[in-house]
């Protein structure tokens, strides 16, 4: 079934939009949220669990420190209030991607509460309040077999893997944002993307989109223009890009709009997001949270976390996003226009790397923005999931600046990095991509160019230097690219001076 | 204390993903709130200066250090799995939806 939708510019005509956020994060702890299991991704199935993860009778958990130290950090870092003494909930629901039956979570005591967070749309400061930001665990991961598709609906049954069931994840839950306007897909693209810098600049996740370490709800629901109130919302889950995000956003706006014009009404549910085809399809009606029977767990005791321990862990955060992104654009020269370009682009921590691999900031700039970031809208990805690195990045700008390479030949070499043919270095003994600088020949092309192209060697003789570019080109297409052609531009003028 | 529906035993037990029928749900619906009552009683003794109590040490900051524990081995994980299919755990088809 196809949704109806409205234009984007018409919903603005007729309704305010209300925007809520839910960011789950996977924290890089060493092991789980309650055991000892490792908390790495990717390990064979059902090698990492325990009495506790499986939910055995009998097993107790505990809670890990470490976690609980991220927690707070994450929630300094948002400006929260960090609870002075909080408790464990159990949300009960029957699913066996929880072998327990419950999924251990917090309820109406979360660890942090009350921030906010300050993200730059477009060179405006808009303010993204933060309801909470509390503790809880991952779930295992479903296989559906059978079906017509093997996706979850239709499937005959599935099969279960333990391993994330457990692993420490923060849930960081916004309230409603309002006033965003047109601006609401790139207020949600935004504040994603910044939260995202928050927790790699934190070290507390590897948070990667693309690999399900910080995943993304997208609640949304419109309002009549004017009127101050808020309406149905949906909840789409699990949207795993920035630009999928502002796609999601910008497609419940439109679809929304579209049921209201006719005069319905919106069902409170949750919509799945669909990457390929960018639309959201229903899921299932949203339980109210009676139905999760939450209670305190009586398996943990409270976290009482001092306030000396707070204050000790305030000292360690990381430069506030914002102050560090002025900071940036001084040391890298960037005017404001660039500087903008970078961060709407989300290359801010990319450049970075780059530069700090060494790079100048001009060419870490140029390679990701132009290069990188084509590429990355051609294949539909985000550029933060292309196949590059920022090391790799700056080792094809050093070989351009010794002259191993020109710009034409390094954009090969990202052919060749993004095709997975191996590091910079191979990519240019296997494709043979390296400028040539013998001399003889390069010199023997120039003459080949000049004695084919007689006519244009004269007027250079006589001075129209602006006539070379025609001889350069011919030579380059000779030596197919493999030239500099600054060097080539001085043969040519040094051979018929 | 209100009684417990019939209705409200049918949705726990559809939540719960317990296949009731009206038979068993006329049957269990007096009795919960037979249960209901008796822990209800409770409420009777307990006054506004005693708070409610969800631990029963007055412990907090139990916590374990970030070290790796040897885990099951899979054998051992799958040993009391109903079913076992590519050493995961085969659980039957699932009506309801993605948590």
């Amino acid at each position: 079934m196809t949704d109806t939708l409205v234009a984007f510019d018409d919903v603005l005509a007729s309704y305010d939009p209300a925007l809520g956020l839910e960011v789950h994060v996977e924290l890089n702890t060493n092991t789980k949220m309650f055991c000892g299991c490792p908390a790495v991704f990717g390990g064979e199935p059902n090698t990492q669990v325990c009495p506790t993860c499986l939910g055995l009778p009998g097993a107790m958990p505990v809670v890990n420190a470490k976690a609980i130290e991220s927690a707070i950090r994450i929630g300094l870092a948002l400006n929260c209030e960090i609870a002075e003494w909080c408790r464990f909930a159990r949300k009960n629901y029957f699913y066996p991607d929880m072998p327990k039956n419950f999924q251990t979570s917090q309820y109406d005591e979360p660890i942090c509460f009350e921030g906010f967070m300050d993200v730059d749309v477009d060179g405006e400061v808009f303010r993204v309040e933060i309801e909470r930001a509390h503790m809880e665990e991952d779930t295992g991961k479903s296989l559906h077999v059978g079906g017509a598709t093997g996706r979850i609906h239709g499937a005959d049954y599935s099969l279960v893997d333990y391993n994330r069931a457990g692993i420490p994840l923060i849930e960081i839950v916004t309230k409603p944002i309002l006033g965003a306007g047109e601006k609401a897909p790139a207020v949600a693209r935004a504040y994603v993307s910044q939260l995202r810098d928050l927790i790699v600049a934190l070290g507390v996740s590897e948070a990667r989109m693309d690999q399900g370490n910080l995943r993304a709800d997208v609640n949304l629901s419109l309002a009549p223009k004017g009127s101050g109130k808020l309406g149905t919302r949906t909840e789409t889950k699990n949207v795993n890009s920035f630009r999928s995000v502002e796609r999601a956003v910008r497609y419940e706006m439109q679809r929304h709009a579209a049921i209201l014009d006719a005069g319905g009404s919106i069902l409170q549910e949750t919509r799945h997001w669909h990457e390929d085809t960018g639309v959201t399809t229903s899921g299932r009606e949203k339980s109210d949270a009676d139905d999760y029977r939450y209670f305190p767990e009586p398996d943990l005791v409270p976290v009482a976390p001092s306030r000396e321990w707070v204050d000790e862990l305030r000292g360690t955060l990381p430069e506030n996003p914002l102050l560090k992104r002025a900071r940036l654009q001084a040391d890298w020269g960037y005017t404001d226009l660039e500087m903008r370009d970078v961060v709407a682009s989300g290359v801010v921590g990319l450049i970075e790397e780059t530069v700090a691999a060494g790079a100048s900031p001009q060419s870490a700039r140029k390679w990701w923005l132009s290069e990188l970031g084509r590429r990355a809208n051609d294949a539909g990805l985000d550029i933060t999931d292309l196949q590059v690195t920022p090391v790799e990045v700056a080792t094809v700008q050093a070989l351009v600046d010794n002259g191993s390479l020109n710009d034409k030949l390094a954009r090969q070499v990202f052919d060749g990095l993004l095709a997975g043919e191996g590091t910079p270095a191979e990519i240019v003994a296997a494709r043979g991509l390296a400028v040539v600088s013998d001399e003889g020949a390069l010199s023997a092309a120039v003459d080949a160019a000049i004695a084919a192209n007689p006519d244009v060697a004269d007027k250079i003789r006589d001075g129209k230097v602006a006539a070379a570019g025609a001889l350069i080109g011919a030579v380059m297409k000779e030596m197919r690219g493999q030239a500099d052609a600054g060097r080539v531009r001085e043969l040519v003028l040094e051979k018929l001076s | 204390m209100p009684d417990i529906t019939r209705d409200e035993v049918a949705h726990l037990a559809d939540l719960a993903r317990i296949d009731l029928d009206d038979a068993e749900l006329d049957h269990l619906a007096p009795q919960l709130s037979v249960i209901l009552e008796s822990v209800a009683s409770i409420s009777a003794v307990a006054s506004d200066d005693i708070p409610p109590t969800s631990h029963a040490l007055p412990l907090t900051n139990v916590f374990r250090d970030d070290v790796v524990v040897p885990c099951l081995t899979p054998e051992q994980a799958l040993s009391g799995a109903p079913a076992v299919e590519q050493q995961r755990f085969a659980v039957p088809r699932i009506l309801g939806d993605e948590q």
